[in-house]
């Protein structure tokens, strides 16, 4: 017999009250970061040259602009879910494991937002 | 109360280190690098915004040896975090969760990314 309510049942949130969907967002953005980051590493490897001059051209090309837009994001949520789950294990203090992920947390979103705001920079002037 | 002479069950400084465990903590070891890799990233994206100058103060800094090291060492981390992850993403259908499947695949995953971070290098040069 289970003591659990046929509404928590059919809900699948567990006691945390957000169910299996940290572990789906790791694996959603793996598959992702598969690609994107394989598309990155060949990037890199295969630029001509790493002048500003080099950066600007590779950066602002329409297709290239795109990934890059997407692989910060995914970067920066996938990144986020695993300094989380770092910080959680480690620091076991209420309050600073509070803080800790709190500014985790606004610093990833600071980084998303410099490299989308740069990104479209150099994308909308070349 | 308390007994400081009881027995402890040994820790972890005890146990041979097999080679599954090896790779589960560098898993997250190349986790945490390649997020402060991602910080170096944006920097990157940042400076070249910003202009030549900015940009050359970025190159100044990463094109030193050290940067060079941190590259070599980035560039593991992601080949790494890369193969060690496709094969969490095949555990996670159920398969290769055997001993002797998981330590197989583990010399495999290492293998693999060391072979591709020198594959990187010979097409970056």
């Amino acid at each position: 017999m289970s003591l659990r309510t046929p509404l928590g049942r059919v809900l699948g949130l567990g006691t945390a009250k957000d169910g299996t969907s940290h572990w789906w967002g790791q694996r959603v953005s793996a598959i992702a970061l598969v690609f994107l980051g394989v598309w990155f590493a060949w990037c890199l490897a295969t630029m001509p040259g790493f002048s500003h001059a080099a950066a600007i051209a590779s950066i602002g090309r329409p297709i290239n602009s795109i990934l890059l837009l997407l692989l910060s994001v995914t970067l920066a949520y996938h990144s986020y879910l695993g300094i989380q789950v770092v910080i959680e294990d480690y620091v076991h203090a209420h309050g600073l494991k509070l803080a800790a992920l709190i500014l985790s947390r606004f610093a990833h979103v600071v980084l998303a937002a410099a490299a989308i705001f740069a990104i479209l920079k150099i994308g909308l002037n070349a | 109360m308390s007994n400081y002479d009881r027995p402890l069950s040994p820790h972890l400084s005890i146990y041979r280190w097999p080679i599954t465990m090896a790779l589960s903590i560098l898993h997250r070891m190349t986790g945490v690098a390649l997020s402060l890799g991602f910080v170096v990233l944006v920097w990157w994206l940042f400076d070249a915004a910003s202009g030549p100058d900015a940009y050359a103060v970025f190159m100044s800094v990463m094109d030193s040896l050290i940067g060079r090291l941190l590259f070599i060492g980035w560039s593991f981390a992601f080949f790494f975090h890369l193969a060690n992850g496709a094969r969490h993403l095949l555990w996670d259908t159920g398969r290769g969760l055997d001993k002797s499947e998981a330590n197989l695949s583990s010399w495999l995953v290492l293998t693999g990314a060391v072979a591709l971070t020198a594959v990187f290098w010979w097409v970056a040069s």
